[in-house]
């Protein structure tokens, strides 16, 4: 019998016969993993396997290449603090359902375990006010640039890919994922996605709706492109209404 | 064993929620020993309801006439609706008797995992209702989840710019229920949604 006792965070969870599920979860230190939870439609673990929920995992199967069994402990649930805040259960809800299509099964990744557990303690503690507090909103879209990093396809917004400028950097080229400064973007500007500034600082918060939906389209678009999504899927519809949502108070706030 | 056609009753009776191979058996021995108290009434009974049955065209329950026997009571209150997932989740609110408006059932929620997107739920038909007027309350009676809440939202949304006032199940403390056992999560909601005594 083979088996590993982990920290994880719940990713998604689909019924499985009548009582059991087939949960998802990112581990610390065994990446994305599956394995069927018993008893998990019950009334007992159901918030358990909400998404976003931290848990101690015990995974047990006979074979290494077995789905496998779960048992799961909750550490600490985020989906309860934040069910009543629209913008915060779609952030909740974008970034398990990213996480669950876009990481491979079973490689590790404790980077994006950490990155992901600092986020959703982000999203867990406070209220949104729509562009009155956007700081997690821009650690949302920093923690997207940091997961397609972590998965090889990060972006070099270290200095322009042009005259090697580490001032003045506003675009991102779309096919290399470097960063263009102003003067050398002029030409393409069109061709060329824009950098909000936030993103160029470690702590940086974004200064309004706007630069979010450039932020959330600049990763949107590499994670789009790049080969981690499967052939003929789309991102997830969670990811969709996280954009949806702020494009709405971008609009909003532009209203006179 | 037995016949072919008891082993299909079985097999069909094993395919039922709650029911396996071996409950099955019983129950289909048990309707064989009691053919004219239990199997007969019980055939009648399934044909009638697979005859008769439909879901209503205004809110989707289901009943043997349409529209059902919620939507055409007159001594509802028409400017209610309450939104619910299912039909199992409005017979819960009906036995509760809290109620006394009319129902939309969305027939489940925005679901990514399941590929459900808002227009397989029916969200133009709750959107034409609440348009027509006389609407004075929708309340988002769905389950305290993510897929629950984020079709909540997305239903608010939707409903806002009608100037419908929108409200939700409040979550808390269940009757009965002992601190010490509560999950993080609700007891947060039900330390936010505290109320003078």
């Amino acid at each position: 019998m083979i088996e590993w006792t982990d920290r994880a965070i719940v990713l998604s969870a689909r019924p499985h016969g009548e009582d059991a599920v087939v949960a998802s979860l990112l581990t610390a230190d065994h990446g994305r993993h599956g394995g069927v939870v018993r008893g998990g439609q019950g009334r007992k673990l159901r918030a358990t396997l909400e998404p976003g929920t931290l848990v101690q995992a015990h995974w047990k199967a006979r074979l290494e290449d077995h789905l496998g069994a779960l048992s799961l402990e909750t550490l600490a649930g985020v989906a309860g603090l934040v069910l009543s805040d629209r913008d915060r259960l779609a952030a909740l809800a974008s970034s398990c359902a990213l996480v669950d299509v876009v990481l491979p099964e079973r490689a590790p990744h404790p980077e994006v375990f950490d990155s992901l557990l600092a986020l959703l303690d982000s999203l867990a503690h406070g209220e949104s006010q729509g562009e009155d507090d956007l700081a997690w909103a821009g650690t949302l879209a920093r923690w997207e640039l940091d997961l397609l990093a972590a998965v090889g396809f990060g972006l070099d917004l270290s200095r322009c890919a042009i005259t090697g400028k580490t001032e003045g950097l506003s675009h991102v080229s779309p096919r290399t994922g470097r960063a263009v400064c102003r003067e050398a973007a002029e030409p393409w500007l069109s061709r060329l996605l824009p950098l909000p500034t936030f993103l160029l600082q470690p702590e940086g918060c974004p200064r309004d709706g706007g630069e979010v939906v450039q932020a959330l389209a600049l990763s949107g678009h590499f994670l789009e492109t790049s080969p981690l999504v499967p052939p003929g899927k789309t991102l997830p519809a969670a990811r969709r209404r996280l954009v949806d949502r702020v494009a709405r108070w971008a609009t909003i706030s532009r209203v006179p | 064993m037995s016949g072919g056609e008891i082993d299909r009753l079985i097999l069909l009776l094993s395919r039922l929620p709650g029911l396996g191979p071996r409950s099955a058996r019983r129950t289909a021995l048990h309707m064989l020993k009691k053919r004219e108290g239990v199997m007969r009434p019980l055939m009648e009974a399934l044909a009638q309801v697979a005859e008769k049955v439909r879901a209503c065209s205004i809110c989707g329950n289901l009943d043997t006439s349409d529209p059902c026997m919620v939507c055409a009571d007159p001594r509802r209150d028409p400017a209610l609706i309450c939104v619910v997932r299912d039909v199992a989740d409005l017979w819960a609110l009906e036995r509760a008797g809290a109620f006394r408006g009319r129902y939309h059932v969305l027939g489940g929620l925005l679901s990514a995992l399941d590929g459900i997107g808002p227009d397989d739920l029916g969200l133009d038909r709750l959107e034409i209702r609440a348009r027509d007027g006389g609407l004075s309350e929708v309340i988002l009676a769905l389950p305290a989840t993510v897929d629950g809440q984020t079709t909540a939202h997305v239903i608010a949304d939707r409903l806002e710019p009608l100037g419908i006032t929108l409200s939700g199940l409040a979550q808390g403390v269940p009757v009965g229920g002992e601190l010490d056992y509560l999950d993080d999560g609700t007891l947060t909601a039900a330390f936010r949604a505290r109320r003078p005594v």
